[in-house]
C-alpha cells in the first residue's frame, strides 16, 4: 500500500471515529437512560480490572524504588526517596501505565464483544427489539470507562506508594509515619488535579477506540480479532498524545 | 385475485424497492404484497439479496428508494419511536440466529420482552418465557447459555424468541439452512402451528423444498433484484421459464 493511500485511510478512519464521538454526546443526554446496563458495565469494567491494577501497580512502586536507589545514594539523596517517587508516582507513571493495562483489557474486550455482535447479528438483533444498540452498548461502555479509569488511577497510585514504601524498607528502614508525611509533603492537590483530570480523558479515549472499533468490525471471525487488536494499538496510542497535550495545558496553566 | 383475499387486511405491502451497494445493484424495483394469514415463501439464489430485502422491510437497512408499507405505516417516513412500536408487531429470525452469547436462554428470550416499551401489566414474563420454550419444546434449556447448545436447538431458541410477542408478522430468514431433514421438518411443522395458533403472516426465505412444499401459500422467485414469478409450488414447477425451472431441477 503506498503512502498516499494510507494517508487515506487514516483520515476516513479519523473521521469516522470523529462522527463516532459526536454520535455518543448527542445520544448519551437523550433519555430512555440505560442505567441498569450503565451499572453492569461499571461493574465489570472496574471490578474486572482491580487485581490487574493492584498487582501492577504494587510491582511498579517496588521496581521503581529499587532502580532509583543506587543513583540517590551516589548522589547522597537516599532520603529524598519518597519525594521523588511520589511526584513521579502520581503525576505520571500510574496514570499512564493504569490507562495502558486499562487499555489492553478493556479496550480489547470490548472491541472483541462489540466485534462479535456485530458479526453475528446481535447488534441488529437488538435493534429490532426496541433498543437502539447505540445507546445501550456504546453509550454505557465509554461512560462505564470514563467513570471507572480514574478510581482505578487513584488505587493504583496508592498501592504503588505502599509498593515503594516496601521498596524503601528493604534496605533501608522508614517508618509508616515518615513516610507518609514525606509523601504528603512533596505531593499537593495541583499535581493531584490534573492528574485525575487527564484519566478521564484517557478512559474515555480507550472507551471511544474500543466501542468504535468492534461497533464497526469487518465481517468474519478475523474481523472481529482485528477489531480487538486495533483498538488496543490505537487506545494506547492515544493515551501517550493525550498525556502529551495534558502536560503542555497543565505547563499553561501553572499547575506546576 | 381471488375475491375472497381481497377483503383481508395487508400486513406488507413493499413497491418498487431499489437497492444497490456500490455498482452491485441487488434489488431492482421489488415489489411484494402480503395478506394477514398468508405464508409467502421467498426463493433466490444465494446473495440474489434476500436478506437484503428483509433488512429493508424491517428497517435496519435503508431502501434507496420505493417504499415499505408495514403494518399500515412507511418505514422509512416514522420516528423511530413509531418504528419500534410497529416491530413490537412484527418477529425477525435472523439467518445467524443472533442469540445474545452473554446471556442465558432466559435472559434472551426476556430481552425483546421487556426492551419493547410495551407496557403490559399484569402479563407475567416468567409464563411468557415457558410458554415461548414450550412451544419449541426446550423447557430444559431456560438457563442455558447459547453456548452450549446446539446448532437446531440455538435455531429453536432464536425461533422462541422471535415469537414471545406474538408478531402479527414473521420474517423467517433460511429458518432450515443447516439443518437435518428432520429437524428442519420440525421447525417447518412448528412455524406453521405458530402461524395458524396466533393468525400471523409469514414471509419465509429458504431454499429448502420442503419448507417450499409444507409452509407456503405463495411463492416469490427473486431473480434479477426483482419478482421474476410468483405462484404456488405446482404452477412453478410447470413454469417453462429457464431460471425458474433451474430452481427444480431434481425435484
Ligand atoms: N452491508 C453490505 N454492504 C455491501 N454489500 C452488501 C451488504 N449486505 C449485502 N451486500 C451484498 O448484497 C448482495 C445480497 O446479499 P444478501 O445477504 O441479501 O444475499 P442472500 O440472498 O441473503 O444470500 P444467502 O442465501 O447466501 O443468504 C450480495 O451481493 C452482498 O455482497
Ligand atoms: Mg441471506
Amino acid at each position: 500500500m503506498n503512502a498516499r493511500n494510507q494517508l487515506k485511510l487514516f483520515l476516513v478512519e479519523a473521521g469516522g471515529m470523529a462522527r463516532f464521538t459526536g454520535n455518543f454526546f448527542t445520544q448519551v443526554f437523550k433519555p430512555r437512560y440505560e442505567t441498569a446496563e450503565l451499572l453492569r458495565q461499571c461493574f465489570r469494567v472496574g471490578y474486572h480490572s482491580l487485581p490487574l491494577i493492584g498487582i501492577t501497580g504494587f510491582i511498579m512502586g517496588l521496581v521503581l524504588t529499587m532502580q532509583l536507589r543506587p543513583s540517590m545514594i551516589e548522589y547522597g539523596v537516599e532520603s529524598q526517596i519518597p519525594a521523588i517517587l511520589s511526584i513521579a508516582l502520581v503525576r505520571e507513571v500510574s496514570p499512564v501505565i493504569t490507562a495502558l493495562i486499562f487499555a489492553g483489557k478493556i479496550g480489547s474486550s470490548m472491541g472483541a464483544e462489540l466485534g462479535s455482535m456485530r458479526v453475528t447479528e446481535q447488534i441488529d438483533a437488538m435493534e429490532v427489539s426496541g433498543t437502539n444498540p447505540f445507546k445501550f452498548l456504546v453509550v454505557t461502555r465509554v461512560l462505564a470507562a470514563t467513570l471507572m479509569l480514574p478510581i482505578l488511577v487513584l488505587l493504583n497510585d496508592v498501592i504503588s506508594l505502599y509498593g515503594a514504601y516496601v521498596g524503601v524498607n528493604i534496605t533501608g528502614h522508614t517508618s509508616v509515619q515518615l513516610f507518609i508525611m514525606q509523601v504528603l509533603d512533596n505531593v499537593s492537590f495541583s499535581d493531584l488535579i490534573p492528574a485525575v483530570v487527564k484519566t478521564f480523558f484517557f478512559g474515555f479515549a480507550v472507551g471511544i477506540v474500543g466501542c468504535y472499533k468492534g461497533y464497526f468490525s469487518k465481517k468474519g471471525t478475523e474481523g472481529v480479532g482485528v477489531s480487538a487488536n486495533s483498538a488496543v494499538v490505537v487506545a494506547s496510542l492515544l493515551v501517550f498524545i493525550i498525556d502529551l497535550i495534558a502536560v503542555q495545558i497543565t505547563d499553561l496553566l501553572g499547575f506546576n | 385475485m381471488e375475491p375472497v383475499l381481497q377483503h383481508k387486511e395487508v400486513v406488507l405491502d413493499v413497491s418498487n424497492l431499489c437497492k444497490s451497494f456500490g455498482n452491485n445493484h441487488v434489488l431492482r424495483n421489488f415489489s411484494l404484497r402480503v395478506l394477514k394469514g398468508e405464508n409467502v415463501v421467498v426463493v433466490g439464489k444465494s446473495g440474489s439479496g434476500k436478506s437484503v430485502l428483509i433488512k429493508c422491510i424491517i428497517g435496519l437497512m435503508m431502501a434507496d428508494s420505493g417504499t415499505v408499507i408495514l403494518l399500515g405505516k412507511d418505514v422509512s417516513l416514522i420516528s423511530v419511536n413509531e418504528l419500534d412500536k410497529i416491530r413490537a408487531r412484527v418477529g425477525f429470525l435472523f439467518q445467524s440466529n443472533a442469540l445474545y452469547d452473554s446471556m442465558t436462554v432466559r435472559e434472551n428470550l426476556l430481552f425483546p420482552l421487556r426492551r419493547h416499551w410495551l407496557k403490559r401489566e399484569s402479563t407475567d414474563e416468567e409464563s411468557l418465557v415457558r410458554e415461548a420454550l414450550a412451544n419449541v419444546g426446550l423447557e430444559h434449556t431456560l438457563d442455558m447459555m447459547p453456548a452450549e447448545l446446539s446448532g437446531g436447538m440455538r435455531k429453536r431458541i432464536a425461533l422462541a424468541r422471535t415469537l414471545i410477542l406474538k408478531p402479527q408478522l414473521i420474517l423467517y430468514d433460511e429458518p432450515t439452512t443447516g439443518l437435518d431433514p428432520i429437524t428442519s421438518r420440525e421447525i417447518i411443522a412448528l412455524m406453521n402451528t405458530i402461524s395458524k395458533k396466533y393468525n400471523a403472516a409469514s414471509v419465509i426465505i429458504s431454499h429448502d423444498m420442503n419448507c417450499i412444499k409444507m409452509a407456503a401459500d405463495r411463492v416469490v422467485m427473486l431473480i434479477d433484484g426483482r419478482c421474476y414469478a410468483e405462484g404456488n409450488y405446482e404452477s412453478l414447477k410447470k413454469h417453462d421459464d429457464a431460471k425458474v425451472a433451474a430452481f427444480f431441477e431434481g425435484e
